[in-house]
C-alpha cells in the first residue's frame, strides 16, 4: 500500500484497468453457455448424420413447434430463477388460459377477446404469485407449489373433462403454419421477438443489473437501492403473462382446449433454465445458455424418438443430463472456491 | 497531504507497553502461578488473514472467583472468549486449564474439559421444555435405552433449586425471557460440571430485576468454588460483581488487578489509553448550512434519535457495539423502516422506507457489513463500482458493459482501487480493497451527505489512514459525513461534532473540544451515572 497515494478529487494520473481479466477465447470457451451451445451442435450434427429422418426440415418444425411453450416460459422463468426464486405454477397457468379460452369461445366470444382475457388472467396469476412471494414475504416454493394446485383446478372446474376442438382455422393456422417458404413455424417469430425482449431486459438494462444482484446477495441490493419488492413482482406478471400466450398457442396447435394441458410442462421449463447453465441458488447465468438448454432438450427427445427409442427411456436420457449438469456446475464451483481460498490464505 | 501522517501512524501496531498509561505499570501483572489456577491463556495471538484479532491475550482465572474482562469493541476479547470455547484455534501462546496444556478443536471439547460459554442470547430449542433442553443429547437413561423422564425432571428441579430460581421443569423454552434462557445455560453448566464459566455480556438484555438475581447465582457459584468469566461494558455491575478484572486493549494484555485497587476512571484511561491525536489528519473545512437533520426517530430498536450534519463537518457516532447506531443510519436511508419522526434533506422531506428516493436526494451509506451488505459478492469490481448509478449510465435505455467500464475505471482509479482488470471478482479483494471499492461506488453516485459506518473495521492500517485523508478532503469539498465508529481514537480525531449512544438513545452530544475518550466513554457505557 502506498501511503502516497491521492484520494478522490486530485489529479492522480488514470491507472490502467483492463477490461477482462482473461483472454477472449478462454472467456467465451469456458462458459457454461459455451459447453451447452458446443453440446447443442454436437446433438445435431450426430442426429444429422446417423439418425434417419433427422435431417429432414420436418424434424425441425415439429422440433420447435413442441419446444414452443418451454421456449417461450423459459424466458421470464429464468430472470425469476436469478433472482433466487422459482415459478412452478406455469404449466398450470398455461392450462387455465386454455381453458378459458374455450370455455369463453364456446359461449360465443370471438377468440380474439377471450386471448384477451386468458391475458389478463395470467398477467393477475402471475401477480398473484408475486405479491404473495415479496409482500406476504413466502418462499416461492412453497406458494407456486400451492397455486400450481390451485390454477390448475379453477381451470379444470371450468371445463370438466371436457374438451373444446371447435377454433377458427385463420386462428389455428397461426399456430400450426410455417413462415412462408421456410421449416420454421410461426411462432419462431413470437420466440425471437421475445428472447430478444428478455435479453435486452436480463443483460443490457439497470434492471437486469438488480436482477442478478438480488440473486447474488439481496441485502447488498437493498443496500444499493435495487428495489426487490417490484423487480420480483415484475418478474412473476412477466411469467404468467406469458405463460397464459404459451397456453393459448398450446390450445391452438392442437386444436383443443382442455384444463389438463400442458400438466407437468413446468419441470421441462425449469430443466432447460438449470441445463442452460442458469444455477438454482440465482445470480448467475445467461439467456442464450438457456435457449440452447431448451432446443438441446427437444433435439435430443426428437434424435432418440426417431431412432425408435421409447419415450420413457427419453425421459430418462433428459434426467440423466440435466443431473449431470448440476452435478457439474456444482463440482467446478466447490473446485473455484477451493482456489480462491488458497489464494486467500 | 501524505506528510501530515506521522511515522507513528502504525500506533496500533506497537507493543502493548509502549502506548499504557501509568496506570498500567502500578497494576500487577498476573503472579507467577504457585498453585495452579482453573484456566490461564499466556500470550494467545490470533490473526484471520492479514487483520490480527489477538496479539497477546494473557488471562488467569482462579476457582472461587469472579473475573471481568473490559475492554473497548475490537479489544480482542470475542476472540479471546471464542478460542477459550473452543470455537477458534489460537495461532501461538499457551492454554492451560487446571495447569495442564489443552488444545481445543472444537467447542465439544472445551465444553468435555469442563468449559461453559453462556453467550448474550442463548439457543434453546424452543419446542422442548426447559428439562430437555438442559438434557438434550445426554439424557439419563432406564431399562431398554429408554428415557428417564422422571429421574430427568428430578434432577432439573434439582439444578433450579440450587440456583434459587422458579423455573417449571417442564413448560417449553419458547417464550422464556431471555434472562431466563441464561439461566437454563447455566443449569446445564452446571449439571456438566463445568468448573469454568464465560459469560460474554450477559446483561446487555435484561433488566434490573433480573441482572439481580443473574449476579445472586454468579455468587453463588463462585462461592462452591468455580471460577467465572464475565465480560461486561457496563462498569457498575463490574464493579458490583467482581473480584478481580483484566484490561485489554488492541487486541492485546493490558492489566489484571483486584476490583478493591481501581476506580472508573483508571479503568477507562486503561481501555483508551493511547496517544489519538495525531493519528488522523482532520483538515479544517468551512462548516456551512445543515444538510441532514433527523428528529425524533423512533423504532423498537432506539428512540427519539436527533441529529444533523452540517455542509463541510464529520460527524462522529460513539458508541458501543448493540447501541443503536447502524441501526438508526440504516432507518435514515430506508433501508429499514421506523415508527415515528422525520428526515429531511436539504430542508425536504424524505420518505421513509425507500433508498431509492434517499439516493435521490443525496445520501449514501457505506454500511457496516461490506460482505454482506456493501458489496454484491460474485460478481465484478466493474459491476459493484456502477450499482449505484447504473440507472445514470444508461442511453434510450439501454446500459452496455462498454459505459459501465468507462464508468468503474474513472472511480477505480480515484480511489486507487488495486486491480488489474475491470471483471475481476470483489470476493477476492483484500478487505481494505474492498472497502475504497464500496466508498467508490457511493462517491460515484455525487452525495451531498456520506454516512460511513465503521469505515475502517478490519482493514489495514495504511489503507485506514487512506480512507481518513478521502473523508477529511470530501469534508472540505462540502460533503456532510456522518461516521459510526467503535474506535474512539477514529472518532476523536475525524470529528468535528461528537454524538453518543447507548441502548437505542442520545445521551451526548459533544464538541470537538469537549470529546476526550473520558467523556465519550462515560457516555458510552454510562458509568459517569454510576460512579
Amino acid at each position: 500500500m502506498s501511503t502516497t497515494a491521492s484520494a478522490a478529487g486530485s489529479t492522480g494520473e488514470t491507472r490502467a484497468y483492463r477490461d477482462y481479466g482473461r483472454p477472449l477465447w478462454r472467456r467465451v470457451l469456458l462458459s457454461r453457455e459455451a459447453a451447452v451451445i458446443a453440446l447443442l451442435i454436437l446433438v445435431w450434427i450426430v442426429g444429422y448424420t446417423q439418425v434417419p429422418h433427422f435431417a429432414a426440415p420436418i424434424t425441425l418444425t415439429f422440433l420447435l413447434q413442441d419446444m414452443a411453450p418451454v421456449l417461450l416460459i423459459a424466458l421470464p422463468m429464468t430472470l425469476i430463477i436469478i433472482t433466487g426464486e422459482i415459478d412452478l405454477s406455469v404449466a398450470s397457468v398455461m392450462g387455465l388460459s386454455s381453458a378459458l379460452i374455450g370455455i369463453l369461445t364456446q359461449q360465443g366470444w370471438a377468440f380474439g377477446a377471450a386471448f384477451l382475457v386468458a391475458l389478463i388472467v395470467g398477467l393477475v396469476a402471475g401477480l398473484v404469485n408475486g405479491v404473495l412471494v415479496t409482500v406476504v414475504g413466502l418462499p416461492s416454493l412453497a406458494v407456486t407449489i400451492g397455486t400450481l394446485a390451485l390454477y390448475r383446478g379453477i381451470a379444470q372446474g371450468l371445463l370438466g373433462s371436457k374438451a373444446i376442438t371447435d377454433f377458427p382455422s385463420e386462428w389455428t393456422s397461426l399456430a400450426t403454419g410455417n413462415i412462408p417458404g421456410t421449416p420454421l413455424p410461426i411462432v419462431t417469430v413470437l420466440i425471437v421477438v421475445l428472447a430478444l425482449v428478455f435479453g435486452l431486459l436480463l443483460h443490457f438494462t439497470p434492471f437486469g443489473r438488480g436482477v442478478y444482484a438480488i440473486g447474488l446477495s439481496a441485502d447488498a441490493a437493498a443496500f444499493s437501492g435495487v428495489r426487490i419488492t417490484r423487480t420480483k413482482i415484475i418478474l412473476f406478471a412477466l411469467a404468467g403473462l406469458v405463460s397464459a400466450v404459451a397456453g393459448a398457442y398450446y390450445t391452438l396447435r392442437f386444436g383443443s382446449a382442455r384444463g389438463d394441458n400442458a400438466t407437468g410442462l413446468e419441470l421441462s421449463v425449469v430443466a432447460a433454465v438449470l441445463l442452460g447453465g442458469v444455477s438454482i441458488f440465482g445470480g448467475r447465468g445467461a439467456l442464450p445458455g438457456v435457449l440452447a438448454g431448451a432446443l438441446l432438450i427437444g433435439a435430443i427427445a426428437s434424435a432418440l424418438r426417431l431412432a425408435g427409442i421409447t419415450s420413457d427411456v427419453i425421459n430418462v436420457v433428459t434426467g440423466v443430463l440435466l443431473v449431470l449438469s448440476v452435478v457439474i456446475a456444482g463440482l467446478l464451483g466447490k473446485l473455484r472456491f477451493r482456489r480462491l481460498r488458497i489464494v486467500k490464505s | 497531504m501524505p506528510d501530515d501522517i506521522p511515522p507513528a501512524a502504525p500506533a496500533t501496531g506497537s507493543t502493548p507497553s509502549a502506548g499504557a498509561p501509568s496506570g498500567a505499570a502500578a497494576s500487577t501483572a498476573p503472579a507467577a502461578p504457585s498453585a495452579p489456577a482453573a484456566l490461564e491463556l499466556r500470550d494467545i495471538s490470533k490473526a484471520f488473514g492479514q487483520v490480527i484479532a489477538l496479539r497477546s491475550g494473557t488471562l488467569r482465572l482462579e476457582s472461587g472467583s469472579i473475573h471481568a474482562l473490559i475492554g473497548e469493541n475490537g479489544a480482542g476479547k470475542s476472540t479471546l472468549v471464542k478460542i477459550i470455547a473452543g470455537l477458534y484455534q489460537r495461532d501461538a501462546g499457551e492454554f492451560l486449564l487446571g495447569g495442564e496444556s489443552v488444545d481445543f478443536r472444537s467447542t465439544a471439547e472445551s465444553k468435555a474439559a469442563g468449559i461453559a460459554v453462556i453467550y448474550q442470547e442463548p439457543t434453546l430449542f424452543p419446542d422442548l421444555s426447559v428439562t430437555e433442553n438442559i438434557f438434550m443429547g445426554r439424557q439419563p437413561l432406564k431399562g431398554l435405552r429408554r428415557i428417564d423422564r422422571a429421574a430427568m425432571r428430578e434432577q432439573a428441579l434439582g439444578l433450579f433449586q440450587r440456583l434459587g430460581v422458579r423455573i417449571h421443569p417442564d413448560r417449553p423454552a419458547r417464550g422464556l425471557s431471555i434472562a431466563d434462557q441464561q439461566i437454563i445455560e447455566i443449569a446445564k453448566a452446571i449439571s456438566l460440571d463445568a468448573r469454568v464459566l464465560v459469560m460474554d455480556e450477559p446483561t446487555a438484555a435484561l433488566s434490573g430485576v433480573e441482572v439481580d438475581r443473574l449476579f445472586a447465582v454468579a455468587r453463588a457459584l463462585r462461592d462452591e468454588g468455580r471460577a467465572l468469566l464475565f465480560i461486561s461494558h457496563r462498569f457498575d455491575e463490574v464493579f458490583a460483581l467482581c473480584d478481580t478484572v483484566t484490561v485489554m486493549r488492541d487486541g492485546a494484555y493490558i492489566a489484571t488487578q483486584p476490583i478493591a485497587e481501581t476506580d472508573t476512571a483508571k479503568l477507562v484511561r486503561q481501555m483508551v489509553g493511547r496517544d489519538v491525536a495525531e493519528l488522523f489528519p482532520k483538515q479544517e473545512a468551512v462548516i456551512g448550512d445543515e444538510l441532514l437533520r433527523v428528529e425524533g426517530l423512533t423504532s423498537p430498536l432506539f428512540a427519539d434519535v436527533d441529529l444533523s450534519v452540517r455542509s463541510g463537518e464529520i460527524v462522529g457516532l460513539a458508541g458501543l457495539v448493540g447501541a443503536g447506531r447502524s441501526e438508526v443510519v440504516r432507518a435514515v436511508f430506508g433501508v429499514d423502516r421506523y415508527d415515528s419522526g422525520t428526515v429531511t434533506v436539504e430542508g425536504r422531506a424524505l420518505a421513509p422506507h425507500d433508498p431509492t428516493a434517499a439516493m435521490r436526494a443525496g445520501l449514501a451509506l457505506v454500511p457496516e457489513d461490506r460482505r454482506a451488505q456493501g458489496l454484491v459478492l460474485g460478481t465484478t469490481v466493474a459491476r459493484n463500482l456502477t450499482m449505484a448509478i447504473r440507472s445514470k449510465l444508461t442511453k434510450a435505455g439501454i446500459l452496455t458493459r462498454a459505459a459501465e467500464n468507462q464508468a468503474a475505471r474513472v472511480w477505480a482509479s480515484r480511489l486507487e482501487v488495486k486491480s488489474s482488470a475491470l471483471d475481476a471478482e470483489v470476493g477476492t479483494f483484500s478487505g481494505g480493497n474492498q472497502q475504497k471499492v464500496v466508498l467508490a461506488k457511493w462517491l460515484a453516485t455525487n452525495p451531498k451527505v456520506l454516512i460511513v459506518d465503521e469505515p475502517t473495521r478490519g482493514i489495514d492500517v495504511g489503507t485506514k489512514s487512506e480512507v481518513h485523508r478521502l473523508l477529511s478532503e470530501l469534508a472540505g469539498q462540502g460533503l456532510g459525513i456522518l461516521m459510526i465508529s467503535s474506535e474512539l481514537p477514529e472518532v476523536l480525531g475525524m470529528a468535528d461534532r461528537v454524538i453518543v449512544m447507548r441502548e437505542g438513545r442520545v445521551t451526548a452530544e459533544l464538541s470537538r473540544a469537549d470529546a476526550n475518550p473520558e467523556s465519550v466513554m462515560s457516555a458510552a457505557t454510562g458509568a459517569g451515572a454510576a460512579a
